[in-house]
């Protein structure tokens, strides 16, 4: 097909310009070239589309490295690098710190890059507390590149980790949530899990809005009256050997909660090492049949519903049988009773009688009315009251005196503040309100009936079974409670539950102040006696007196005219003269 | 490198009839490649927690093997580039047959062997000879219509496409049946009869997509990117964004550390992240300039067989670098195929170097009397 040309190929000096044809010179003839010619056409067919394609390529190129910056589509990734918002910290209702989070960073490492591991192992453990320099060595003599070593050190321990100049190790930077309050506030601001996951109280419920980290959550607790609640609940709980307590300091005019104890409690910031009873948050979790401050919605409902008036008498001679049940009264008088001595006597027959006048339907839809049915939207785990069903009579009169349904403190106090505060039930929460204006709340009494029960309060201390409450120099009024626990089936003697529900000013009510004490022991002070009146109310009128300066609140001449006269039960009493509350 | 014009040895007849500009883009791929697995592969090897060198010390193994092969294969004569085609054609053949039975299975397909502590990929080395053996199949049927070579080269491509398939390899197989399909049409077949093989070509895509499932998801994944995941995409997308007009620099890149094949199938985003967008520009001209250069000079080719295996294996490597930057890119499917002398990848990297010298070897300058 070709031709010789051995011509120019031996010819070393051939001109430079010359250039031999690139193949055969002679070109093929005939069938062969057409063929030829065809390929070489559709070779430049196939070579303009290749440059199209490149040319594709170059524009998507200078498209998308040049020209997409802005492009919502492709910021996705850079979304995701951006460091996470710090969770946001809790406060108290004067902006007091409860919960925050510091820088702590974790320490890593890859043993690669360590050539000395013993020494390094050695240095790390004088730092790390936590590790022992045998568990280091075993962690950095592994064959991996990465690491753990510890999480979340502190600034000292980073800063002399870096002064080891040991490569290697490395920092992921992360936040360690901090409880300046310690056990203070634990039950209400709840603790954190080690990826910094609410698991309780308000870090728990409040975990999304924490997460996002935008501004403070304020909770309506102040710390001030936290501290003083819990070391007079604590105090008692010591000097009466009690099992636990709980306590709850309620502003009664929107149903705010200044302070809410439940002891034993835990440290937050390592909740791993508290007890189940530790964490277990009697004042808003436990339910419990409180016993007689149960009285405080018996007596408002009978007046309220006007089954009864202040001058109505019950009989309180003898215990009360009902069925195989016999009601008894704890210091029984042996008459009959008004209701205003019912109350201050906390007359269990009486109160008893008294329901059992109202009816169950009644007493259902009351106390369906101040929510003690059914566990409230409160913000932290609420214990679901225990009610009997059907809702018989004898049930009837032994909720009167507060055994057959079970509620939680934190309810109870609600409750009492709703039939004090003017008769409007407002739902107990721990975020302050902070718009001023007081929630919607239900009217559940009328005013007159949160009037006359104010004064029945006050009674109470001035001369009932409260009167440890008293002489504070503050009008405080409220009533008492000692319910027996009850035991598989049957109520223990001398497994009491204790507790004292103070209000004051008793004449103007602001604030609630409840005590409740688990199983207390009478000790040689109180004669053996473990009652609310005897172990619950001295730490009320000791809170109140520590917390009333704090909340602006003067101390009274509780025997000025006016205050008498505002106090006044209006009854005409069995001589004939009005009943001072005296 | 100087030879005297006078020098009849081999080396110095290859410098002066040898394509130096080809020889000198592919010259440059290999530098950005040397450069791109150093940056790129040490976050991978990490991730596969094996030694940071581990890619860069296997491409530097096979980067000097790969570019002796190549310059071995281009200093013969088409005949004998003819004959390694076909001898090579035979063994790849071969262990392609014997895959499914001695092969090791990564990822769910069964594509490489073990030969003497490496792993081969014998689909890689078959393409390169499968392609300068149709080119003479189709040539030889033409000079002599008795000769029956289409039909052979139909019969050969279709037990290829099977055993590439089987394995399932779709990537090789789109990429053989193109070339394959490149080089009959170069051959004269008639418009009717391309049309019709066209059609066959896109039914057998759209059979792919419809049975075989990982096909389905990809190409589901390209047209609906909520469908599923299409983290490697997002993330080419972003290091291009990243690098911007002139780059991070190169080890600056942060992006390329979450790309799981950065080494590989994406380490064009690895460049668009750290040497920017001119620099791209400028990878892409160099593939361009290989194909279209080799095309033109095979259009002063007056042998029919050299110029259907030489733009057969230029067709074969301007595709593969086209599949790989597109779907980088973003522009179609992706489909795990390397871009030719800047991907990590061993097989691919000697077959390349094969491919590429049997191209040069093709396209050099030849007088009468060499057998062809």
């Amino acid at each position: 097909m070709t031709r010789p040309t051995d011509d120019l190929r031996d010819d070393p000096c051939r001109p430079r310009h010359y250039r031999p044809p690139a193949s055969a010179p002679v070109p093929p003839e005939g069938p062969a070239q057409d063929a030829i010619e065809l390929s070489h056409t559709r070779l430049l067919i196939t070579g303009a589309l290749f440059l199209l394609a490149f040319i594709v390529i170059g524009a998507r190129l200078v498209e998308v490295a040049g020209f997409k910056a802005g492009d919502v589509h492709f910021a996705s990734s850079r979304a995701a690098a951006k460091p996470l918002a710090t969770r946001a910290d809790i406060v108290d209702r004067n902006g007091v710190l409860l919960a925050t989070t510091l820088d702590a960073p974790s320490l890593f490492a890859n043993p690669k890059l360590i050539d000395d591991k013993r020494g390094a192992a050695r240095k790390l453990a004088a730092i790390l507390p936590k590790l022992t320099e045998s568990e280091i060595y075993e962690r950095l003599n592994s064959d991996k590149s990465f690491v753990w070593l510890d999480r979340r050190l502190t600034p000292r321990q980073e800063n002399a980790v870096n002064r080891l100049g040991i490569a290697g190790l490395q920092f992921q930077g992360e936040g360690k949530r901090v409880y300046p309050e310690g056990h203070l506030t634990a039950h209400v601001v709840g603790y954190v899990g080690v990826d910094d996951n609410g698991l309780a109280g308000i870090e728990r419920s409040f975990d999304q809005t924490l997460m996002r980290g935008d501004q403070p959550v304020p909770l309506s607790l102040d710390v001030r009256l936290q501290y003083i609640l819990r070391s007079e609940i604590a105090r008692q709980m010591t000097e009466f050997k009690a099992i636990g307590a709980a306590g709850v300091i309620m502003d009664v005019r929107d149903g705010e909660v200044l302070a809410l104890v439940s002891l034993p409690d835990f440290d937050p910031a390592d909740p791993g090492a508290a007890s189940p009873a530790e964490l277990f948050n009697r004042a808003a979790l436990g339910t419990y049949e409180m016993g007689s401050v149960l009285k405080i919605f018996n007596t408002a409902m009978v007046l309220d519903d006007r089954v009864a008036t202040l001058g109505s008498s019950f009989d309180a001679t003898k215990p009360l049988q009902v069925g195989r049940f016999v009601i008894h009264d704890y210091e029984p008088k042996k008459r009959w009773l008004t209701v205003p001595e019912i109350f201050e006597y906390s007359s269990n027959i009486g109160s008893a009688r008294m329901a059992a006048e109202a009816g169950a339907d009644r007493q259902r839809a009351f106390f369906t009315r101040l929510d003690l049915l059914h566990a409230p939207a409160f913000e932290l785990p609420e214990g679901t009251p225990l009610y009997p069903n059907p809702w018989r009579p004898i049930n009837v009169m032994t909720i009167a005196f507060g055994h057959g349904v079970s509620i939680s403190p934190l309810q109870l106090a609600a409750g009492a503040s709703a039939v004090v505060n003017g008769g409007v039930y407002y739902p107990p929460t721990v975020i302050k309100r902070t718009d001023g204006t007081p929630p919607n709340g239900h009217r559940v009494i009328s005013a007159t009936t949160s009037t006359d029960m104010r004064r029945l309060m006050r009674l109470v201390v001035e001369g009932g079974t409260g009167r440890l409450a008293g002489g504070s120099g503050y009008l405080i009024g409220g009533k008492t409670g000692t319910a027996e626990k009850d035991a598989d089936g049957h109520y223990e003697t001398h497994k009491l539950l204790s507790s004292f529900l103070g209000v004051f000013p008793i004449n103007d009510p602001r604030f609630l102040v409840l005590v409740m004490l688990d199983e207390p022991h009478g000790d040689v002070r109180t004669s053996g006696f473990a009652t609310g009146g005897m172990v619950a109310a001295p730490a009320v009128k000791r809170i109140v007196m520590r917390m009333a300066p704090i909340v602006g609140i003067p101390p009274i001449d509780q025997n000025s005219p006016e205050i008498r006269r505002s106090l006044m039960v209006g009854l005409p009493n069995p001589q004939g003269r009005k009943l001072a509350a005296n | 490198m100087n030879f005297a014009r006078t020098d009849r040895s081999a080396v110095a007849q290859w410098w002066w009839t040898v394509d130096r500009w080809t020889l000198a883009a592919v010259g440059g791929l290999a530098a950005f490649g040397s450069l791109l697995v150093m940056t790129a592969s040490p976050s991978v090897a990490i991730h596969m927690h094996a030694d940071r060198l581990h890619f860069i010390v296997r491409y530097f193994a096979v980067l000097p093997v790969a570019m002796a092969v190549m310059f071995a294969i281009s200093l013969q004569n088409p005949r004998t580039v003819r004959r390694i085609a076909v001898v090579g054609f035979v063994i790849s053949l071969t262990l392609l047959i014997a895959t499914p039975f001695v092969g090791v299975e990564i990822l769910g397909a069964r594509r490489w062997i073990e030969v003497g502590g490496f792993s081969l990929q014998p689909s890689e080395f078959i393409k390169p000879c499968f392609a300068v053996v149709c080119a003479w199949l189709f040539a030889k049927s033409r000079e002599q219509p008795d000769f029956p070579g289409q039909w052979i080269a139909v019969g050969l491509f279709a037990v290829i496409l099977m055993l590439l398939i089987r394995q399932p390899d779709l990537g090789m197989s789109v990429v053989v049946s193109a070339v394959w399909f490149t080089q009959l049409f170069l051959a004269g077949l008639r418009i009717a009869q391309a049309a019709m093989v066209l059609g066959l070509g896109a039914g057998g895509l759209a059979a792919a997509y419809f049975t075989l499932p990982h096909v389905t998801s990809r190409v589901d994944r390209f047209f609906d990117p909520a469908s599923g995941d299409s983290y490697q995409v997002d993330r080419a997308t972003d290091a291009f964004l990243h690098g911007g007009l002139w780059g991070v620099g190169p080890g600056e890149g942060t992006i390329k550390q979450s790309l799981p094949d950065a080494h590989a199938d994406f380490v064009f985003a690895v460049a668009g992240e750290e040497l920017g967008l001119f620099v791209c520009l400028v990878i892409v001209a160099l593939f361009a300039f290989i194909v279209l250069r080799g095309f033109t000079r095979l259009l002063q080719e007056n042998n029919l067989a050299v110029v259907l295996g030489a733009s057969g294996l230029f067709v074969q490597f301007g595709l593969q670098a086209v599949i790989n930057m597109a779907s980088t890119l973003h522009l179609m499917p992706t489909k795990g195929m390397t871009l030719p002398f800047l991907s990590y990848g061993g097989s691919s990297f000697l077959a390349l170097g094969l491919g590429m010298g049997m191209a040069l070897a093709l396209t050099r300058r030849r007088f009468g009397g060499e057998p062809t």
